[in-house]
């Protein structure tokens, strides 16, 4: 069981326990399952800088900062408790393109290459990880959610607009994952 | 007793729907403040806990990882997709099941569900997010589980996240709605 444990979980075991977090934070306190909203939370604490967006009480929505410190050691956890330590196993079609760029280590959960102290001053890895982070901060509080918020518990909940911002996140990541990235990649 | 629940449903509802604050709010997928009960501080440590296993969830899934996103990008897998399918399936029924049967939270607080209006945001920042999503490989959830499984560096993505998430709120007013 243990040792099952330690492997990936198949999509059809764990997608459907990631849907279970809408009925359990419901329940246990009537919170609506989102994520990017606790980025607006630590603004609104450390730095609100009299802008209204940020005037609010934010401790009355500690619970969320609650639960992506959660997240974070849930992250730990399972990388030391519960790993078997195998690589990530990918379509040979994309190592195939990814081995062009030089990426080759598939130990980690983001590639050694790419994600680094290292290379965070280089050109790439400024573009990858200060520019890319910069953009999922400010899209998402644009589109008011994440995938959490808007594909997740906006589309439990039959939303509309949550369903056009889930289209655009994809529409936004395909253009960039086939188009632009390969460019990036090659800096 | 009955006579004060719906008292209590009414207040509520007059809460979520009257409240001036959730109209400029209600641009937000994620409403703010819906529960009015007063617990002490502590109580938030189940929240702590329910991330814990939903950590462990990204990880074990692999939808934190850089090379499935890109796989999801390149349509060549289908495990992102199987992931967020069943997901949505499953909190789709239970919402329904939350709705249909009015059941409450263990405190006995009505569940109502606020429908938020469609706006240019949710296209243009969409998009936006999703060319940051194809970058870093994570959407905000993940850069918290990235940085707990060791990929110390994710905490400069983080941050950058951050500074992003201040100054949507700083130009919001200029920024099409």
């Amino acid at each position: 069981m243990f040792e099952w444990l330690k492997q990936p979980w198949p999509w059809y075991v764990a997608g459907p326990l990631i849907g279970l977090m809408v009925p359990v934070l419901l329940l246990i306190g009537n919170k609506s399952f989102g994520i990017s909203s606790s980025l607006r939370h630590i603004c609104a604490a450390c730095l609100p800088a009299k802008i209204p967006f940020f005037q609010y009480d934010w401790k009355k929505e500690a619970w969320n900062l609650f639960f992506v410190t959660g997240v974070l050691i849930g992250g730990y956890i399972a990388v030391a408790l519960l790993s078997n330590q195998a690589p990530i196993e990918v379509s040979p079609k994309l190592q195939q393109e990814l081995a062009g760029y030089g990426i080759s280590n598939y130990k980690n959960i983001v590639p050694a290459e790419l994600f680094n102290w290292s290379t965070l001053l280089s050109l790439k890895g400024f573009i990858m990880m200060v520019a890319g982070g910069f953009l999922v901060g400010f899209g998402t509080r644009y589109a008011g959610g994440c995938t959490s918020g808007h594909s997740i518990m906006g589309l439990s909940m039959l939303q509309l607009s949550s369903l056009v911002a889930t289209v655009c996140f994809m529409a936004g990541g395909f253009i960039v994952a086939n188009f632009l990235l390969p460019l990036i990649l090659k800096l | 007793m009955k006579t004060n629940q719906t008292k209590q449903e009414k207040d509520h509802h007059k809460f979520l729907t009257e409240n001036t604050d959730f109209e400029v709010r209600s641009l937000d997928a994620v409403c703010l403040n819906e529960s009015e009960l007063k617990h002490p501080w502590w109580y938030n440590f189940k929240y702590a806990f329910a991330g814990i296993l939903f950590g462990v969830l990204l990880v074990k899934a692999e939808v934190i990882s850089w090379f499935r996103i890109q796989e999801m990008f390149r349509l060549q897998s289908f495990h992102m997709y199987g992931v967020i399918g069943s997901a949505v399936a499953v909190g789709m029924m239970s919402v329904w099941i939350i709705k249909k049967n009015k059941i409450k939270t263990i405190y006995g607080e009505p569940i109502e569900f606020v429908t938020k209006k469609l706006n240019k945001g949710n296209i243009i920042g969409g998009l936006l997010f999703g060319f940051g999503w194809a970058i870093t490989g994570a959407c905000p959830g993940p850069l918290f589980a990235q940085i707990g499984t060791g990929a110390t560096v994710t905490i400069i993505t983080l941050l950058s996240a951050i500074a992003g998430t201040w100054f949507y709120g700083y130009f919001r007013e200029k920024l099409p709605h």
